[in-house]
């Protein structure tokens, strides 16, 4: 199965759009990207989810959450972690994108201007404070493995950045 | 077991994994600053990430009632397959990172080919690790260019480091019985395949950092054979402490 799409009942969605990410609360796995499949079959629940990274320790909390909100819900279920296809950034939803920039988090740019920023000292990460584009990495590996710190010399506040992964 | 070759060929390439990212989590709250700390665990992460998705897909083959845990944790020294580079200790930070670039190229290379794995559990955890091992990649040239580069000190560090861990380079293109099977197979990745584009790129690196490529045509080898050097059984014994002294613990 290399498919990407998604394969996800409607009458699903409300529920699993309540389970956040533990490691970004304001983010639902949903606009994470990281169900893949949640299917009901004979009362119980089929969910696919994928790590972001592979040693992403978020993901067993995530498929314990799963089964409780579904529980709640009144659906039993199973979960199951598939790596193929791979999780990339582009599965974070638009939604996804605001959200994390709210919570002063950077959304991931293309994958050149990634490298550009995280090997060539160029400024591109807009800070999610003032808005300015005139930040600078200070290490390309953050508080999870999936991020890494800039600080922007305008407001001089230290934010994450999303890094791109393709 | 039905399906040894596999088995083996699986935990030769997690232990490597394993082993170094072992090697990295030492370096947690040990880093010599607070960045590199940081990233060095962060790359641990990950290494221990694909540890558990090879380790539980060798415990399947397995058949018996062995976990990921049990191959990580209960194997004696002589039973760990990996590739003596990896299991070298963090003697300086210049040391540290030559020798996670001389193992990133290859982890680059390696997880390249593995994609195209008849395996499908193989190729997915290669799909899924190469996206990480490329991050990896990055870091560790920029630090061989950063310090061979950079100072007069830093330069002489990073070119004893260079030349320290050169004699473990050639290992990992040594071929075992596994893996001529694997290949055979069209599951496994022919290593001996990997060698001229692993030094090109090496070699290329290394000039564009002012450093000189080690002229020595000696080179130690064993790991895959399970004969390490000496700095294994120390590691081992801090990384199975615990479950040697509380049998089938958990958390």
């Amino acid at each position: 199965m290399t498919t990407t799409e998604q394969n996800i009942d409607q009458i699903l969605i409300p529920i699993l759009e309540q389970v956040s990410d533990p490691e970004i609360p304001v983010l639902s796995i949903m606009d994470m990207g990281v169900v893949r499949t949640a299917v009901i079959e004979n009362n119980s629940v089929k969910v696919q989810i994928t790590p972001t990274y592979s040693g992403c320790p978020a993901m067993d909390v995530i498929g314990d959450d799963i089964k409780a909100a579904l529980k709640v819900a009144g659906y039993n279920s199973e979960i199951e972690l598939i790596l193929a296809p791979a999780w990339t950034t582009d599965w974070i939803t638009p939604r996804g994108r605001k959200a994390l920039e709210d919570y002063g988090i950077a959304a991931p740019l293309s994958a050149e201007a990634d490298i550009s920023v995280l090997l060539e000292g160029k400024r591109l990460v807009k800070c999610t404070n003032c808005g300015s584009k005139n930040t600078r990495l200070v290490s390309q590996f953050g508080s999870t493995a999936c991020k890494a710190q800039f600080q922007c010399d305008d407001c001089q506040e230290p934010f994450d950045y999303f890094k791109c992964l393709k | 077991m039905k399906n040894e070759n596999l088995y083996k060929y699986i935990l030769g390439i997690a232990d490597n994994s394993l082993i170094l990212g072992q090697r990295l989590g030492e370096l947690t709250g040990h880093g010599p600053s607070l960045e590199t700390d940081i990233a060095c665990t962060n790359i641990s992460l990950d290494l221990f990430g694909q540890v558990r998705s090879y380790y539980q897909y060798a415990a399947k083959i397995a058949g018996d009632n062995r976990t990921e845990d049990d191959i990580a944790m209960l194997r004696k020294e002589r039973e760990y397959v990996n590739v003596l580079l990896v299991e070298q200790p963090n003697t300086d930070f210049a040391y540290t990172m030559a020798r996670q670039f001389l193992f990133d190229v290859y982890h680059f290379l390696f997880l390249t080919e593995l994609q195209k794995s008849k395996d499908l559990t193989l190729s997915a955890i290669a799909n899924k690790s190469i996206k990480e091992v490329s991050y990896h990649l990055r870091f560790s040239t920029d630090w061989i260019k950063r310090l061979g580069d950079g100072t007069e000190v830093s330069h002489q560090k990073m070119q004893e480091a260079i030349d320290g861990l050169w004699t473990y380079t050639d290992e990992l293109f040594h071929q075992t019985e596994a893996d001529i099977a694997m290949v055979s197979d069209g599951i496994g990745v022919d290593v001996t395949k990997l060698k001229e584009a692993y030094y090109n790129k090496v070699n290329a690196v290394l000039e564009e950092s002012t450093l000189q490529i080690p002229e020595s045509k000696w080179f130690q080898k064993g790991g895959k054979k399970g004969i390490h050097t000496e700095h294994l059984g120390y590691l081992l014994s801090d990384l199975q402490y615990m479950q040697r002294a509380y049998p089938n613990m958990e958390w």
